[in-house]
């Protein structure tokens, strides 16, 4: 047994078990501290791949930035236990399973019916260096232009309707 | 000597200088204050009341360590903690000589920028967790103030990856004993670098989450004995580790005349910068929050793409 085998069970059993507890809490504040322990495994786990760079963005983004919003949010909320919430609104219940359920079934597609290892090069090194910053900043900037510039385009839009949406009249 | 157990020795010696010197300028800032604001200051336990630090530091261990009942009792436990440990965490890429570093990281940068952002937890859970209206405000403040600011500190420091070419803390020493001290051609990043380090440290002028005088010490107000002086020590090594960080990005590091050690020239930079953010505790008050906010949003951001934009033309011009 290598010593990145032991170091993958490790990360993933600590992403697994946290991403069961976090659906299980009933406060969304512990839910919230429980996702942010799962960034941080799989943040571990981009690093057993060599992918130090997306494994840096992914805590950078995900863990410090988006998560700190999600806290301010629910403190700001106050937010009631989920049964509150949840009674008496079947509607969404029925959608929710509907939504895991696609989700699931596809997932499930990916992993039984396609070659993952297809994408990857025969090469170790080539792969390995495919994850520094360098090579991610090439190919977003040559291949990968328009979908990049694309996305940066739906971030701004996104951005000014939170702005109006926010600011109700301009003077 | 092995690498393994070079870095066991690197790592030990940084841990136990950055302990001193966390715990020896609680002495400095009090001195320090005491001399600009026209008092003595702590002068009795030893000589110029240097063993005042050891006084103050068994008198927390032995008061009473109380949780509230009201508290969340696990996360009140866990959110002090966070802060000691990111801030020794950004400490492992930092090169204080030639290689001398805990570890050489060729996203060193980002790994900075990624642990500064995970502070915030610290304050946030802590303030949460302690189920009290003030404290909940001022976690609230820090929340929305270190976001803000992270992105500013992110932003201001491209300019420095531009010109080195590296987000390899080492290579970016190294290139500006080539080019020259980037605090020269990178002034506008130092500058939001400098104003965001004390919003990420959150200290005096812009220490609002804690802001005595409205809120009552803010997200530590349920906090005693050692959990409060974990958030205590944790604001010393984080304004120890924002001094370094200016060093190593904009004043040449380790460089530095050759009739001194490489460290030894790190460490006095180094004391330079934190002797400045006492002195700005002692002359600046503090900004109303909407202040703060408009300032971050509204000046600093445009500033930090501007620096962007101009550094990358003028780079490519001259390539």
């Amino acid at each position: 047994m290598s010593f990145e085998f032991i170091l993958f069970i490790f990360f993933s059993l600590i992403a697994a078990v946290s991403a069961v507890i976090m659906i299980t809490r009933p406060n969304p504040v512990m839910s919230a501290i429980f996702l942010i322990i799962n960034f941080f495994s799989i943040a571990g786990l981009y690093l057993i791949l060599h992918a130090q760079f997306i494994s840096i963005v992914q805590i950078i983004v995900y863990a410090g930035a988006i998560m700190v919003l999600f806290l301010f949010v629910l403190m700001l909320l106050n937010a009631k236990s989920e049964k509150d919430i949840l009674s008496g609104k079947n509607k969404i219940k029925i959608f929710a399973v509907v939504i895991a359920g696609l989700v699931f079934a596809q997932i499930a597609y990916l992993i039984f019916f396609s070659s993952p290892g297809k994408a990857l090069s025969p090469d170790v090194a080539a792969s390995i260096k495919a994850g520094t910053v360098e090579q991610i900043g090439k190919e977003l900037y040559t291949n990968y232009l328009l979908p990049f510039e694309a996305a940066g385009f739906l971030l701004l839009a996104s951005t000014i309707g939170a702005l109006v949406l926010a600011k109700k009249h301009f003077d | 000597m092995s690498p393994l157990l070079q870095t066991i020795i690197i790592t030990v010696v940084v841990l136990l200088v950055l302990m001193t010197i966390a715990a020896n300028l609680i002495w400095v800032e009090r001195r320090m204050l005491a001399l600009w604001q026209d008092r003595l200051g702590p002068n009795r336990v030893g000589p110029l009341g240097l063993v005042q630090v050891v006084a103050d530091m068994v008198k927390i261990f032995f008061k009473e360590d109380w949780i509230p009942k009201f508290a969340d009792r696990p996360v009140f436990f866990i959110a002090p903690t966070i802060v000691i440990i990111t801030v020794l965490m950004s400490f492992a890429v930092i090169p204080f000589a030639p290689g001398i570093s805990v570890v050489n990281l060729n996203v060193g940068l980002l790994f900075f920028l990624a642990m500064s952002s995970l502070g915030v937890y610290s304050v946030v859970l802590g303030g949460w967790s302690s189920n009290n209206k003030y404290s909940l405000l001022g976690s609230l403040r820090a929340a929305a103030q270190m976001i803000s600011y992270e992105v500013f500190m992110g932003l201001s420091l491209m300019g420095v990856v531009i010109l080195a070419g590296s987000f390899n803390l080492n290579d970016i020493v190294e290139a500006q004993g080539r080019i020259t001290w980037f605090f020269i051609p990178q002034i506008l990043g130092f500058f939001v670098f400098f104003l965001a380090g004390i919003a990420e440290t959150h200290r005096l002028p812009f220490d609002l989450p804690e802001a005595e005088s409205e809120l009552i010490s803010g997200f530590h107000s349920e906090y005693s004995g050692m959990k409060f002086g974990m958030f205590f020590v944790g604001e010393y090594l984080g304004i120890t580790l924002i001094s370094s960080m200016i060093v190593t990005l904009f004043f040449g590091g380790w460089l530095g005349p050759s009739f001194l050690p490489p460290v030894v020239w790190f460490l006095l930079k180094m004391a330079v910068f934190i002797l400045i953010f006492v002195l700005l505790r002692a002359a600046l008050p503090r900004p109303r929050y909407d202040q703060l906010m408009s300032y971050g949003w509204k000046f600093l951001l445009p500033l930090s793409l501007l620096n962007l934009v101009v550094t990358g033309l003028v780079v490519l011009l001259l390539k």
